[in-house]
């Protein structure tokens, strides 16, 4: 072995840690970690937690995108959603009638933040949090997230996930758009002509991409 | 330097494996073999692992590890889940390194299904992979010398570099640890704008930081004696007990799945594949520092290289997805060894059989060979330098 000196590899390494505990004093980038509940470091824009519901407009009964097609449910991979369908038909934030969920329920004691529910729903109904501080006392029915917890604005969802937020709403925009000018196309050609939920599986192939 | 090894060679085989009391040459008993159970809350077991240790006096003469308490599952999981219901559950296999895993997981099922990923997912996938590599590298060797007893600095140093690495996985996946980011096909999302300017700076910036890890330790008097010679796995062994990953090639042995299968774009990017000389716990402290080295080389070519273009395979589906009849194994050099999937589809949304070949987990079999000798407080870095994680072998 050729060590010159024995010890001289010890004190090579205590005058590294000396360097960096003196460091930490002179520079503030050497400090890495944060004051925790006082200081908080900003999330990225595609941090995700548990999923939330979107919903349009004021009323949250009211505007939820979801429609209860329960892809989300049959692809969740712990199966941690249930849902209830709704019997009868509903006008939706757009005044068009859809089905809504009676129940929607996410067990988040279950759940693995995995995404796979957003990427399958076809109606950007479901989007990712990114609340963190979730803690309850109550381990079964506090971590069980009902219908009206999960509903959140899409202000809400636009100030948390901005980017991905501006090209759900340009999409959406764009089918509304043409939804409308093929639902007045019709109406010239044939005035009884119904609405038809085309425009919106249209998004599920795109959902991918 | 070889000293332990050759001591270990001239006893007699059998009478290691003996637990009765030992006796002396007269007749009169030695003392008693004292059996000691290390684990599963233990501190140094990396997880809840266990080990019945047999000792005489401080040195082992027996070793049985005892595993199954992460037992979850996975493989019966995967037969019950669609194709794509294993992708995050494969995050969980080797927690530190989700993105392997995945791409493993990918490769088998694109395998299978005739899909191709598109240039710059390729692309995306090196670059993920090489980060992965560094930070599972990075914190195992500080978790060695956490073992050896050098707390806290060595470890916090090596988390201080990981969390870098895991802020780009954050800003890029959306989780920090449980990434789910690979897609058969492809990725899930593009990368997002700044991220390259970011690995690449944090690329150029962690030579520095492996120097200064290099100065903390690597001619550490203390660190040598305790790791030269220690813990030798002869390379017969390490060959016959198909034992692969920085394991294999500081036992001398030149097997790297990246040059041998070429899976992937590895094919294009030049870089060399350290190799250890004694198979001791030094060396294999070494050749992940080297390997360090060479995977900032990969990086760097293919932060350079990377070109635009679609992440997907058009032919991907996310919903629906039925591959053909027929089986697939598909295998990548994870940070811990050959990772390989093997999966069976008879055409249905699920797997028929969906198998894992986990690197640390066959790692782990030579344990006791190389523990056999040596004194207990040796049996923590030897394992440490197995570099396992339970996730990964209880599965």
């Amino acid at each position: 072995m050729s060590v010159p000196m024995l010890g001289q590899g010890i004190l090579k390494g205590m005058a590294e840690t000396a360097r960096n505990f003196v460091g930490s004093y002179v520079k503030d980038e050497r400090l890495v970690t944060v004051q925790y509940p006082e200081e908080r470091r900003p999330q990225a824009e595609a941090a995700r937690n548990f999923p939330f519901l979107v919903y349009d407009g004021d009323d949250w009964q009211k505007g939820l995108r979801c429609v209860a097609c329960l892809i989300c449910e049959k692809e969740c991979p712990p199966q941690c959603i249930y849902i209830v369908k709704d019997t009868v038909r509903k006008p939706d934030a757009t005044g068009k009638l859809q089905f809504q969920p009676k129940t929607f329920d996410i067990d988040t004691s279950v759940c693995m933040s995995c995404q796979i529910c957003v990427e399958v729903c076809p109606f950007d109904a479901i989007k990712m949090d990114v609340e963190y501080e979730l803690s309850t006392c109550n381990r079964f029915g506090g971590l069980l997230v009902r219908k009206e917890q999960l509903a959140k604005s899409n202000d809400y969802y636009r100030k948390m996930h901005p980017v991905e937020a501006a090209g759900v709403d340009a999409r959406l925009g764009a089918d509304k758009a043409r939804a409308e000018a093929k639902a007045k196309a019709a109406a010239s050609s044939k005035p009884a002509a119904g609405s038809s939920p085309a425009p919106a599986l249209a998004t599920a192939e795109r959902v991918n991409s | 330097m070889n000293s332990a090894l050759s001591k270990s060679e001239t006893k007699e085989p059998e009478k290691q494996y003996e637990l009765r009391p030992k006796v002396m040459a007269d007749g009169t008993p030695a003392g008693d073999l004292l059996e000691i159970s290390m684990g599963p809350q233990h501190p140094s077991t990396h997880g809840v692992f266990r080990m019945d240790v047999a000792l005489d006096g401080e040195r082992v003469v027996k070793l049985k590890p005892v595993f199954g308490y992460l037992h979850r599952n996975h493989e019966k999981i995967g037969e019950q889940t669609t194709y794509l219901g294993s992708m995050p559950y494969t995050d969980r296999l080797d927690y530190f390194c989700s993105l392997t895993n995945n791409w493993a997981y990918a490769l088998t099922v694109e395998k299978l299904a005739g899909l191709q990923a598109p240039e710059r997912a390729e692309y995306i996938r090196v670059i993920t992979a090489e980060l992965t590599r560094l930070q599972n590298h990075v914190s195992l060797v500080g978790f060695l010398l956490q073992d050896m007893g050098a707390m806290g600095t060595p470890l916090m140093y090596a988390f201080r570099e990981r969390e870098t690495i895991l802020d780009l996985f954050e800003s890029l996946t959306g989780a920090r640890m449980m990434c789910n980011y690979m897609r058969f096909g492809g990725c899930r999302c593009d990368l997002p704008p700044g991220w390259l300017d970011q690995t690449k700076q944090i690329v150029s910036e962690f030579p520095r930081f492996l120097d200064e890890y290099e100065a903390l330790l690597s001619e550490n008097e203390i660190l040598m004696s305790r790791t030269q010679g220690v813990g030798c796995l002869p390379r017969d062994l390490a060959v016959n007990a198909s034992v692969t990953g920085p394991m294999i090639r500081a036992s001398g042995v030149n097997y790297d799945v990246r040059k041998v299968d070429k899976y992937g774009i590895y094919d294009r990017f030049s870089f060399r594949v350290p190799l250890g000389e004694h198979g001791d716990v030094y060396d294999r402290y070494m050749i992940r520092i080297l390997e360090m080295r060479e995977s900032l080389k990969i990086l760097q070519q293919a932060l350079h290289d990377i070109p635009e273009g679609p992440i997907v395979d058009p032919k991907a589906k996310l919903r629906g997805f039925r591959p053909k009849v027929g089986e697939a194994y598909g295998r990548i050099e994870a940070p811990k060894g050959e990772l390989g999937f093997y999966v069976i589809s008879d055409g249905s949304p699920n797997p028929y059989r969906y198998r894992v070949r986990p690197p640390s987990f066959i790692n782990l079999t030579i344990l006791e060979d190389m523990c056999l000798g040596h004194h207990v407080a040796d049996v923590v870095i030897i394992l440490g330098s197995v570099d396992i994680v339970m996730g990964e072998v209880d599965r």
